[in-house]
């Protein structure tokens, strides 16, 4: 499944960072962030729970980028 | 500007005026230094904040931990060295956060002018209620609900117009600035902008189905596929801020140690120190990783505006690099509209065999039928018509009132065994047999678009090194065809099947830095389209196959379209090319300078700043394609 998220953060870099913590958040098969239109795009593994795994997901998110936002 | 950049000014300016009366003010010693400390929290407190953050989240590469470390480091040598000259540290991260500002700025900016340029979403549908227009949300419209659009109002649904008569604007779609003439009966695409008259319409789709959401959907997904430099780039920054901060932890240490035990000099550990420092000024990658997807971004928002969607920046990349282009022939280079221009060696009347050639094709979706049963003109009644069977790239035969018809090619004469008498004319030609027995042909033929010729010779113009005909017509037509317009190549009389075996030949003959393009109308070309290095479909204007097959839509069937696409590819790959070598380029002089010590900290955060601004503004260069 995939669901698409709209995020909020300042800097290129650090949108890439937020996709490379994404895609290492257990339950994530793949993720991409575009920092242009301020969107993930998450696809999740089978049988998760979209809304933990990105609870995770923004948790690992805050982890590498403090000032970043997910909209769930 | 939002709240958070207009407070990033106030700082700004607030840290600016103070090193400027600082400066006037003679103060020494510790006073002097808790003033300039001060100055320096005011412009730096979340820097060195989100730093502190970042070593506890295990984030040390992180670029705010680098400036930090960089601005502190010169504070803290300015103290040892008591030279008192804080400006050195403070002013850095000045011109970091006046950085920080401008690229926050100009990208919101442009964030906000592309999407506008790309937004065609209808906010509201208009439904009449006794007699009272009320405004609803598009998406609430069912199928065949009546609604009406005023002039100066966008259709927000698919439909066909069952009342009113106006023009449209349809720029907002195709790039063409030239209005189309609407009537009742028509059917009309949702995103079209209605100019003079009041329309009533049917709508045939719902707002999820309907041409603007599917170009929306379209644009938004085009960010998840990522070119290859885009890749390059996020790999490269991975990489190179790790790379420089060891480098500067050598330069830090190693030319003191060998100072000091090799050549038994004095370490001199401050100046090492200090070109280490000058070492992560220069290590944030920011200027490259902010334009390069900027660069795509506007490439592909200029693209739309022009008419052409780009389903992703790897496929700009690609069309980029196109050197081969192949065409299907019918609706692409030619109008696809056929026309019966004759009925000849009948047995029989022309109106019957026409009427017998219309039925048997009434269920086939090829253009050929089409103009089949508009010669025909009556209604057609399809219960008459039975055991229909359709032989890819030879014809159909069927039962009509229960007399066996065959309606075709040669080859298809020849599978059922009947002799086909040749026509001397240029076109197409359908053979019909009726109960098996040869009754006539009917000639049709199809004209070139006017635009056809032009598009060919300036491909070639552009770089272009082979044009390619691929067609399901005889070899005479498509000689024909092939020799008005100027293509290098034809190969005629292919079944779909043969299409793409014909493009694999291709695709394996050249090299592999050079990229195949495959042009269709989306009508039977959809496997062509995807085996291609490069699907382009055009007209796709309510298309939905062709808009999910090829890479790259062409809203209107104008070859020339297939040029600009090519000309707006390459000029976005230009300036991605550019910041890449330039953004790299300063980062590497800037490093040698740095570290034989030429180039000291004003001029890294100079260069760092500067190259990202210039590198921005670059990259919004792409946004403008109009001229291409």
């Amino acid at each position: 499944m995939k669901k698409s998220y709209k995020i909020e953060v300042d800097c290129a870099n650090c949108a890439n960072k937020m996709e490379e913590a994404a895609k290492n958040t257990a339950g994530v098969k793949d993720a991409s962030v575009n920092f242009m239109m301020l969107k993930m795009k998450v696809e999740f593994e089978e049988g998760q729970d979209p809304e933990s795994v990105m609870k995770e997901v923004l948790k690992n998110c805050k982890k590498v980028e403090d000032d970043c936002e997910i909209y769930l | 500007m939002n709240k958070k950049q207009k407070k990033m000014l106030t700082r700004i300016i607030i840290a600016a005026v103070l090193l400027i009366v600082l400066h006037f003010i003679p103060i020494t010693g510790i006073p002097r230094f808790a003033c300039y400390l001060a100055v320096y929290l005011v412009i730096g407190y979340d820097i060195v904040k989100k730093a502190f953050k970042g070593i506890k989240n295990g984030q040390v590469f992180d670029e705010n931990f680098l400036m930090a470390v960089a601005t502190i480091g010169a504070f803290a040598l300015a103290v040892y060295e008591r030279s008192g000259d804080y400006n050195e540290s403070i002013s850095v991260m000045l011109f970091y956060q006046i950085g920080e500002l401008f690229q926050s700025y100009a990208v919101g900016k442009s964030r906000r002018n592309i999407t506008e340029l790309m937004d065609i979403r209808p906010d509201y549908a208009n439904i009449e209620n006794d007699g009272k227009l009320e405004k609803v949300d598009p998406d609430e419209v069912e199928i065949g609900s009546i609604i009406v659009v005023q002039p100066g109002e966008k259709v927000p649904l698919d439909g066909v117009i069952v009342e009113g008569n106006t023009t449209l604007n349809t720029s907002a779609l195709t790039g063409e600035s030239l209005p189309r003439n609407a009537k009742a009966g028509d059917e009309i695409i949702s995103g079209c902008i209605n100019m003079t008259g009041v329309l009533k319409i049917r709508t045939t789709k719902e707002f999820d189905e309907s041409t603007v959401s599917k170009i929306l959907e379209l644009i938004e997904e085009s960010s998840s596929r990522k070119s290859r430099s885009e890749n390059f780039i996020s790999k490269f920054a991975r990489y190179y801020t790790p790379a420089v901060c060891y480098g500067a932890l050598a330069l830090a240490i190693l030319p003191p140690l060998v100072n000091l035990v090799l050549l038994h000099n004095p370490a001199q550990w401050g100046q090492w120190i200090y070109r280490a420092l000058t070492f992560l000024v220069i290590s944030c990658p920011c200027a490259l990783v902010i334009s390069i997807p900027l660069s795509f971004f506007a490439g592909i928002g200029g693209a739309s505006n022009a008419g052409v969607l780009v389903k992703g920046s790897n496929y700009l990349e690609t069309l980029a690099e196109t050197k081969y282009v192949v065409f299907d022939k019918t609706g692409t280079l030619t109008k696809g509209v056929f026309e019966v221009a004759g009925v000849h060696h009948n047995t029989m009347e022309q109106e019957k065999i026409l009427e017998y050639a219309a039925l048997a094709e009434s269920f086939s979706t090829h253009p050929i039928s089409r103009s089949l049963k508009s010669a025909y003109g009556k209604e057609i009644d399809q219960n008459r018509v039975t055991d229909v069977e359709e032989i890819s790239g030879n014809g159909v035969t069927a039962k009509v009132d229960g007399i066996s018809v065959a309606v075709g090619n040669t080859k298809l004469m020849k599978r059922i065994g009947v002799e086909a008498v040749e026509c001397h004319q240029v076109g197409t030609v359908i053979h019909v047999a009726i109960d098996g027995v040869y009754a006539g042909h009917i000639l049709i033929s199809d004209v070139p678009k006017p635009t056809s010729r032009d598009a060919i010779t300036s491909l070639r113009k552009n770089g272009i090194k082979e044009t390619v005909m691929l067609t399901g017509d005889i070899d005479r037509v498509a000689q024909q065809v092939a020799g008005e317009l100027g293509v290098d190549r034809v190969y005629s009389e292919l079944l779909p099947a043969d299409k793409v075996s014909k493009v694999e030949e291709l695709l394996a003959k050249k090299a592999e830095k050079e990229k195949l393009a495959f042009v269709g109308d989306g009508i039977n070309d959809a496997p062509v389209l995807s085996r291609a290095d490069i699907g382009i479909a055009m007209g796709a204007m309510g298309s939905d196959a062709a808009i999910e097959a090829a890479d790259v839509v062409l809203m209107d069937d104008d070859p020339m379209k297939i040029v600009k696409a090519i000309r707006i590819a390459r000029k976005c790959m230009r300036i991605v090319y550019e910041n890449i070598y330039f953004a790299i380029g300063i980062k590497v002089l800037c490093l040698i300078l740095g570290a034989v010590g030429i180039a000291n900290m004003w001029v890294a955060i100079f260069a760092d700043v500067g190259v990202m601004i210039l590198a921005v503004l670059n990259a919004i260069r792409t946004l403008f394609v109009k001229k291409l």
